[in-house]
């Protein structure tokens, strides 16, 4: 039997067989239906990716008032068919490392202050014209200044001057950075000809899908780049990618075959979706974090032993458990985990310690009044409740909270950044400086936890400009144990991105920088025929 | 003129007068929102100079009443601005939407009125034995349902376990009208559950009320067989208020779907609306506001106009 079922995979391998004829052979042979699916799986796999087919997702996050204009792009809809359409620069890996793409090599000067993207050659936007370093150059000034809009200001901020020399576009920035290449990667800062100065709209980039039809907010019907510079991705010939707002709509879509791949399944389903046969859920641990934030120059919180105490009474592994319902990590109350380059795996691990918070607690003379923790569904899935579970762990330790909720409309003007102790999300940044430098920097604008060390600032700084990595990991590691002690910021957890894919789909692989590979599934997955 | 002509032109001009009404009315309601409009459309990017340039391009410098005559004439002109969130023209992008609502509101009312009236007509004709309960149980059973979970639970059995309809109802332009008319099956479906009860009792309790009438009697005096009678003299005096209620549920189908359009990612006026309304994209707002308030004068005005006519007394003055 086993030298039969060997025949049909290599028959499998050899693309002879399809999946129905494979299952049914093999299940003739006793083999169980899901086993024989997931044979067919690895056997197909291990041929490598298929040409053909039309691959489609069905992502929340879109909206009919979207645009196609990359400066614009901040959900997952938008962010998802703009990896169709368009290259970066570089991409950054899963394992967090820099890829060269329409630059093909990067290098820096010694003090990390001017970086030199050579670009690739020969590389054909889809309207016909040849990619020029001058349309990189012209995509960068699109995104600076105030009328740009672009999501990718803060990024552009810190370039002082921009030169082209025959391939290479060298620049220069005004504080060096050792990180530069990240912030190239950010996906608002797709190359476009003239630098889509002409119409930022239109659609026309170097990727690996050309845009047939875009119905904003419904559907963006993609068709294979014939003259796509990169033979590694690309493989359906057409993408379809369905905006499904509704996570109801979105499961039900997956499991009736409509779309072959969907992005944020809600936890509290993602367990019984995986029993569901044809499909997978694939959880990755990311780098976005559920957060209560204690504003440090407040009258209550300006004490270390209060905050201590407040760290001690959360029951880390139970909002895992039962807010996550386990598609996530325990955080260590600093925004760093190891989904980050650079990340120090020494640093001790925090738990629920109810009579040590006691101790910190009567340490900080507080006066026994009720302690107000604001909360509400905006601040991130589960928020009200999460607050509630830290209530009843506080109490435990004798410390008064009191959960108060407040509505979701104007949550991020009317309470977080204003009130002294709320729950808030970050989404995470690429790399440790970009999350440290958007929040924990002193002179911050989102500096939430009004954390303000100026021995902090300058490791921070002295970190950016370092090139060697095993000192920058070290001074990290300072900067994390700093702020875990003695900060505002109380991480009870980092959620995963939970997607779930069919199992026509072949290539998918965990990547921590974003939810479907990043968005980049429906390039560098493939479908069984 | 003829007195019933004067009475339905009557009626027309009131419609015209109430649609002016309406838009004066969306625009003020617009323009009361808290705060200013430039303000909440740039949000936390606002500086002033980015302020003084939107409200010089929205012209928000000019007094109400001249930017109220402006968007009205325009609108009239059939030109209904640029969406401030993508740029996009508003008469092209709501009109695909308006299509496919159409479309939809069309599907389900084909299936819906003829069942309703021929569900009340059998209703009658068996009143109080069981074929009338049990129609009066099943149509108010699945109006009391939320129309969500009649779309969840049939989306589950229908598109997931049996695979007989898609659960994702989105149309687009390359579809043959039969691949449209399948992706619709299952909205369609729900919308009929939805609205199937109120026009059935409500055809029920017309043809009822003219049950009592000394010309019934006479008709089955004449020996006409029950449903004969029903069909030729009850309904026909009983079709003032049918047409009224079949019209405000036609009404409802336009404008009031935006629920089972989230459930089946159905690309219609609802969703379009609800995304503009939370961007804050207000010429948007402004024109959906008016085609919505245009739809059901519209449809109020047919039914106003058919009751008109279907009434003998005005068609016959003395």
């Amino acid at each position: 039997m086993n030298e039969k079922l060997e025949y049909l995979k290599s028959r499998v391998a050899a693309r002879k067989m399809s999946r129905r004829e494979f299952v049914g052979r093999a299940t003739a042979m006793g083999v169980s239906a899901a086993a024989a699916g997931s044979m067919f799986a690895s056997a197909a796999r291990a041929a490598g990716p298929m040409r053909g087919g039309t691959l489609r997702a069905g992502l929340s996050g879109g909206a009919s008032s979207d645009t196609l204009d990359p400066a614009l792009v901040a959900s997952e809809a938008t962010h998802g068919i703009l990896r169709c359409w368009t290259d970066h620069l570089v991409n950054v890996s899963p394992s967090g490392e820099i890829v060269p793409r329409l630059a093909e090599e990067v290098g820096s000067s010694p003090d990390a202050k001017t970086w030199h993207f050579r670009i690739r050659k020969g590389v054909e936007f889809h309207n016909g014209k040849t990619l020029t370093p001058e349309d990189v150059v012209a995509t960068i000034e699109r995104h600076t200044g105030d009328e740009a809009k672009s999501g990718a200001q803060g990024i552009v901020k810190g370039i002082e001057s921009m030169a082209i020399q025959g391939d290479t576009v060298s620049i220069t920035l005004s504080q060096a950075n050792a990180d530069f290449p990240y912030l190239m990667a950010d996906y608002h800062l797709a190359i476009q000809p003239n630098g889509g100065k002409d119409d930022p709209n239109a659609g026309i980039g170097t990727g690996a899908y050309m845009i047939e039809s875009n119905e904003p907010g419904v559907r963006t019907a993609f068709k294979r780049n014939p003259n796509d510079w990169d033979e590694n991705r690309g493989y359906a010939d057409n993408v379809e990618i369905l905006v499904i707002n509704d996570a109801t709509a979105r499961t039900s879509a997956l499991q009736s075959g409509q779309v072959d791949m969907i992005n944020r399944v809600d936890p509290k389903v993602a367990g019984l979706l995986d029993r569901a046969p044809n499909l997978t859920v694939k959880n990755v641990s990311g780098r976005g974090h559920y957060v209560f934030i204690m504003r440090i120059e407040t009258d209550e919180f300006v004490n270390n032993d209060l905050r201590m105490a407040l760290k001690l009474a959360i029951n880390r592994q139970e909002m895992v458990d039962k807010i996550l319902r386990g598609y996530g990590s325990a955080g260590n109350d600093f925004p760093i985990n190891a989904a980050y380059p650079l990340f120090d795996d020494t640093i001790e691990q925090r738990e629920y310690d109810p009579e040590k918070a006691a101790e910190y607690y009567r340490k900080s003379g507080h006066d026994g009044s009720p302690i107000i923790l604001r909360t509400s569904d905006a601040a991130f899935p589960g928020a009200v409740e999460a607050a509630q579970l830290f209530q009843e762990s506080a109490k435990a330790a004798g410390i008064p909270l009191e959960v108060k909720r407040e509505p979701s409309d104007g949550y991020w003007s009317e309470v977080w950044n204003v009130k002294p102790f709320c729950a808030s999300y970050w989404s995470g940044r690429p790399t440790q400086d970009q999350m440290y430098s958007t929040a924990y920097l002193s002179t911050a604008e989102w500096n939430d936890t009004q954390w303000k060390r100026p021995e902090f600032d300058a490791m921070l700084i002295e970190a950016k400009a370092e090139l060697d990595p095993a000192k920058r990991k070290e001074l990290y590691s300072r900067m994390a144990r700093m702020l875990r002690d003695e900060g505002g910021l109380i991480l009870p957890m980092f959620n995963d991105f939970v997607d779930a894919i069919s199992t026509r789909v072949m290539g998918y692989e965990d990547d921590p920088n974003g939810e479907l590979m990043d968005h980049f599934a429906m390039q560098r997955c493939w479908v069984e025929a | 003129m003829h007195p019933v002509m004067k009475l339905v032109a009557q009626r027309l001009a009131l419609g015209i007068l109430l649609l002016f009404a309406a838009s004066v009315l969306i625009f003020a309601g617009t323009q009361i929102l808290p705060g200013d409009v430039a303000q909440s459309i740039l949000g936390q990017s606002a500086t002033e100079k980015t302020l003084a340039n939107l409200r010089e391009q929205l012209g928000l410098n000019e007094p109400a009443v001249t930017r109220y005559f402006k968007w009205l004439f325009s609108a009239l002109q059939g030109d209904l601005g640029t969406a401030l969130t993508n740029g996009a023209d508003i008469a092209e992008s709501l009109g695909r939407r308006l299509k496919n609502t159409l479309f939809l509101a069309a599907c389900a009312a084909v299936v819906s009125v003829p069942l309703a009236i021929a569900l009340g007509l059998i209703a009658v004709r068996f009143r109080d034995r069981w074929p009338d309960k049990l129609i009066s149980a099943l149509t108010l059973t699945t109006i009391s349902i939320p129309e969500f979970l009649l779309g969840y639970v049939l989306a589950y059995f229908i598109a997931v376990k049996l695979g007989w309809a898609p659960s994702v109802a989105m149309i687009n332009d390359s579809m043959s009208l039969f691949e449209k008319l399948q992706a619709v099956a299952l909205p369609v479906a729900v919308l009929t559950m939805v609205v199937l009860a109120h026009m059935m009792r409500m055809t029920r309790a017309a043809i009822l009320n003219v049950m009592q009438s000394a010309y019934i009697e006479t008709a089955e005096l004449k020996g006409l067989s029950g449903l004969e009678v029903i069909r030729r003299h009850a309904l026909p005096n009983a079709i003032a208020p049918i047409v009224n209620v079949v019209m405000l549920n036609l009404a409802y189908l336009v404008v009031g779907v935006v629920v089972v359009e989230v459930v089946f990612v159905y690309p219609g006026l609802g969703q379009y609306l609800v995304d503009h309304v939370s961007k804050r994209d207000v010429p948007v707002v402004q024109a959906c506001g008016l085609i919505f308030a245009a739809v059901y004068i519209g449809l109020n005005m047919v039914a106003d106009i058919v009751s008109i006519l279907a009434n003998p007394r005005l068609r016959h003055p003395k």
